[in-house]
């Protein structure tokens, strides 16, 4: 195979800290190179360096691009002057990003975005690169393409979107994709689908792909090489086979390891149920159009007609992509939401004022999804998680408080003897991993039966979710705790729960004990989420 | 991980701050100036701070003497720039201490060599305005009403503001749909007209001028502190704050308020430059502070009136916009240093 891309000895830094250290890698023509590695590893960075797209960095080494039209020379993309280096973006090298709404422009139709780079880069006229921007929007598969050419973005779907951003980035059939975690942002049912897309776009065009990506499902089913960053070093690099079956080097060997593994209480629950809700029903007011909309509010009926049981010891997962109302649920078990239906804690209901609810509030915690929104900015350690002993407990000792602090987050794995000065830091200083253990002890300390997890993991790198999954474990064991483990990851809820809720739409479609329901799912919905995840 | 010692957001944007060397030498520029002008009657006075005549100490700074204890003939308060009074405390065995400029805000100087307005002498520093008052002291007095004013009115608006805005961005729905609705209708008030039918009704003061701009002083900042009550509020620690069951006035004075400080705080310097214009403004339309009130806005006036009198507008622009650069470089560093995007430097 020829090569297209030779990078040597990349290095980019920010000011005086270097993020990038020294990156080898080529990509042949026609040859799908997976970049892999967590967040903060440097990947994003090493590719838009590519592309002479990021800002204030010194960038250092050579990416060498052979066969650069028209003349088919080889440049040197790091060398090249910002006029010359316009006329490869979009044109030899095109990239496409993670989240689509932010990166096609509001204000035109996606027909129009992919005209515009046909007319700049293939001087077309403009009827003519209309036509050929609509035959790119049917490669893509987005079906009455002639007719969805008109729409502006917020029209379109998710996945559409995503499929509009490739019709723009093939649009003038580009030697090398730079593809930025292409399916992060979707739900996990249509990442196949997109995916599946880049392959045959792939296999149509000849084209090279740089996939980035943290996701290794995504690599074992794409990518022919794969190479592995950890802190800005390229660690591991090879045959996606190969590197998948005999790891060499140990942070690759960490990365495939990470996969949740199931470590909990098995059997039939016997201990008493800590919650219980019956057809429980949760609307919003959203404003209704027009006149009538003055005297009345509309409804949105984000969660219909639920009905589960969570006994002590035992886990609750409720699976469902976004907008399925499984967060809605979340809040609602929370008191945080009014509901219709019953819902009862250990067999207390929750009451409109907000004072009355105390003794249940006791109860159930939450530890929310993302770790850096979850803590106050403001406020140290030791107020953040004393703050429920504070409530609860209003007439405890200074000191005596103190302690019990200290000794609930020494239960989640955070001593003085790491962090010296533990309970007088800010949230600032510590790692997404960090901080959700903090988030965990804040709920721990009041002695909840019952916590609610709200995609307590998916903010967080693979081999940090495993952490945080063992830990939540562990504590379910020692303590008899319940879990109601709201998630879209379905690996997540194989490795932890007993009992499964699949939603869609606000529906509950399918629920029962979590062999049969991932084992033998009885709904279409639920098979496609399985074999997403496998 | 930084050391041992752990700083809290607020202390890291300090430490930024300080590294702005414009913006942390106009702090303590303005800082010291502020100071100086607190002490502004030792400064700047027409009585001695310390008399010693005929084997007595006299505090003329803190009480009045008639004029016969010193050998004068009238029981008036003595007049120290009266020569008469000089020649007998520069006699053998008394001395006076004067300050350094000896004139105060009012002081008119009947003995002067020169007419009024004078030019800057030996006499008068800064020279006199056109009723024969030192300029000097005109100025030190004037910047020291200036900047009370100005501080006085930032502190209420930000205190009003804040408590409006928290109040509509936390509760939200129908309170802040009438708050809205209220400030619509209120900011729609022609503020300038009600000042002049108000200065026509009430005798001026500082207190009645600090009492109507604060009336309308504070609906802009409120707005900024809505929003990010309206942002904050939903934000998962207060979820989670809420789910422990913290009550509404922890949440919004723990919980939201330290997070929602950042424009309060950056629109400080910004708001103090305003209030000071706006002061110097009304004073110049005649608006302002009673008359005989030290004021910049009325020696702008005076400059004006007196063109040839060069002295007079010079150096009161001077005065205006050195104070207001310092206030600009100040709300321009802490700006950055507030700035979420460098909060990681």
């Amino acid at each position: 195979m020829k090569e297209l891309l030779e990078v040597r000895n990349l290095g980019v830094a920010f000011g005086a800290k270097q993020v990038v250290h020294g990156v080898d890698f080529r990509i042949a023509e026609g040859e799908k190179l997976a970049l892999v590695g967590e967040s903060g590893s440097g990947k994003t960075v090493t590719a838009l360096a590519l592309l002479g797209l990021v800002q204030n960095a010194t960038v250092t080494g050579s990416a060498r691009l052979a066969n650069v039209r028209p003349e088919g020379r080889t440049v040197d993309l790091l060398q090249l002057p910002e006029r010359e280096l316009l006329g490869i973006r979009g044109d030899d090298i095109a990239m496409i990003f993670q989240e689509p709404m932010t990166a096609l422009n509001p204000l035109f139709t996606v027909g129009d975005q992919v005209a515009e780079v046909l007319e700049l880069k293939q001087a077309l006229t403009r009827r003519q690169a209309w036509d050929a921007a609509v035959e790119a929007l049917a490669a893509t598969g987005i079906p009455d393409p002639r007719r969805r050419a008109h729409s502006f973005p917020h029209q379109l779907s998710g996945g559409q979107r995503q499929r509009a951003m490739i019709a723009m980035a093939l649009a003038s059939r580009p030697r090398l994709l730079l593809a930025d975690e292409p399916t992060t942002a979707l739900d996990v049912t249509l990442r196949a689908q997109i995916l599946g897309l880049l392959d045959d776009l792939q296999r149509q065009t000849g084209m090279a792909v740089l996939l980035i990506t943290h996701d290794l499902n995504l690599v074992r089913k794409f990518a022919d090489r794969v190479a592995v960053m950890e802190n800005g070093h390229l660690v591991e690099e090879g045959a996606v086979d190969a590197v998948f079956t005999g790891p060499r080097h140990a942070y690759t060997r960490k990365l495939i390891d990470s996969r949740p593994v199931r470590d909990v209480e098995e059997g039939g629950a016997v201990a008493p149920e800590v919650m219980q809700a019956r057809r429980l029903q949760v609307a919003y007011p959203i404003p209704i159009p027009g006149v009538r909309g003055w005297f009345r509010r509309g409804e949105f009926i984000a969660v219909q007609g639920a009905d589960f049981a969570i006994p002590a010891r035992r886990t609750l997962g409720v699976v469902g992509e976004s907008g399925s109302g499984k967060s809605t649920l979340a809040l609602a078990a929370l008191g945080l939401v009014p509901h219709r239906g019953s819902l009862a804690v250990v067999n207390r209901r929750w009451e409109k004022r907000g004072a009355a609810n105390r003794p249940i509030r006791r109860q159930v915690q939450v530890v929310f999804q993302d770790p850096f929104s979850s803590l106050s900015p403001r406020m140290t350690v030791e107020e953040i998680v004393g703050e429920g002993l504070l409530v609860h407990e209003p007439g405890m000792p200074v000191a005596d408080r103190r302690a019990r602090v200290q000794a609930q987050l020494a239960e989640v794995g955070l001593t003085d003897a790491q962090f010296p000065g533990l309970l007088d830091r800010y949230p600032h200083e510590f790692s997404g991993g960090q901080r959700q253990r903090l988030a965990i002890a804040r709920a721990l300390i009041v002695g909840p039966q019952l916590l609610v997890l709200d995609e307590p993991t998916s903010a967080l790198d693979v081999t940090i979710q495993k952490q945080v999954l063992g830990l939540l474990q562990r504590l379910q064991r020692e303590k008899g705790l319940a879990y109601l483990l709201i998630t879209h990851d379905v690996d997540v809820i194989r490795a932890m729960a007993h009992e499964v809720l699949v939603m869609k739409d606000g529906e509950v479609l399918e629920s029962g004990p979590v062999e049969r329901v991932l084992g033998q799912p009885a709904h279409d919905y639920t098979r496609a989420l399985v074999a997403a995840a496998a | 991980m930084a050391g041992p010692v752990s700083l809290s957001p607020s202390r890291r944007a300090w430490q930024r701050f300080r590294r702005n060397r414009l913006g942390f030498a106009s702090l303590v520029i303005f800082v010291t100036l502020v100071v100086l002008s607190l002490f502004a009657e030792v400064l700047s006075n027409d009585k001695p701070l310390l008399v010693r005549y005929e084997g007595s100490f006299y505090f003329p700074i803190v009480r009045d003497y008639p004029e016969t204890t010193f050998g004068g003939d009238f029981h008036t308060p003595t007049d120290y720039l009266d020569p008469f009074v000089k020649e007998q405390l520069a006699r053998e065995g008394n001395w006076a201490i004067y300050p350094p400029n000896p004139y105060g805000p009012k002081t008119l100087n009947y003995f002067a060599s020169q007419p009024n307005p004078a030019a800057p002498s030996g006499e008068n520093f800064f020279g006199t305005d056109d009723r024969g008052r030192d300029l000097l002291a005109q100025l030190v007095y004037g910047f020291r009403v200036s900047v009370l004013f100005g501080l006085a009115l930032t502190a209420i608006g930000v205190v009003v503001g804040v408590i409006t805005g928290a109040v509509q961005g936390f509760f939200g729905g129908k309170t802040d749909l009438a708050f809205q609705r209220f400030i619509e209708i209120w900011g729609s008030m022609p503020e300038l007209y009600l000042l002049i039918i108000f200065s026509a009704v009430f005798a001026p003061s500082v207190a009645l001028l600090l009492i109507l701009l604060s009336l309308f002083g504070w609906m802009g900042l409120s707005d900024y502190v809505r929003a990010e009550f309206l942002r904050n509020r939903q934000m998962d620690y207060v979820r989670a704050a809420r789910a422990l069951g913290v009550g509404n006035g922890r949440l919004m004075w723990k919980h939201i308020l330290p997070n929602s400080m950042v424009p309060v705080v950056t629109f400080l310097p910004f708001r103090m430059s305003a209030a000071i214009l706006a002061l110097t403004a009304l004073d110049f339309l005649g608006l302002g502070v009673p008359p005989g009130t030290p004021s910049l806005g009325e020696l702008l006036n005076q400059g004006k009136a007196n063109l040839d009198a060069w002295w007079i507008s010079i150096s009161t622009f001077a005065v205006l916009t050195v104070t207001l650069l310092l206030l600009t470089f100040m709300g321009d560093a802490l700006r950055d240093a507030l700035d979420p995007r460098k909060a990681g430097l």
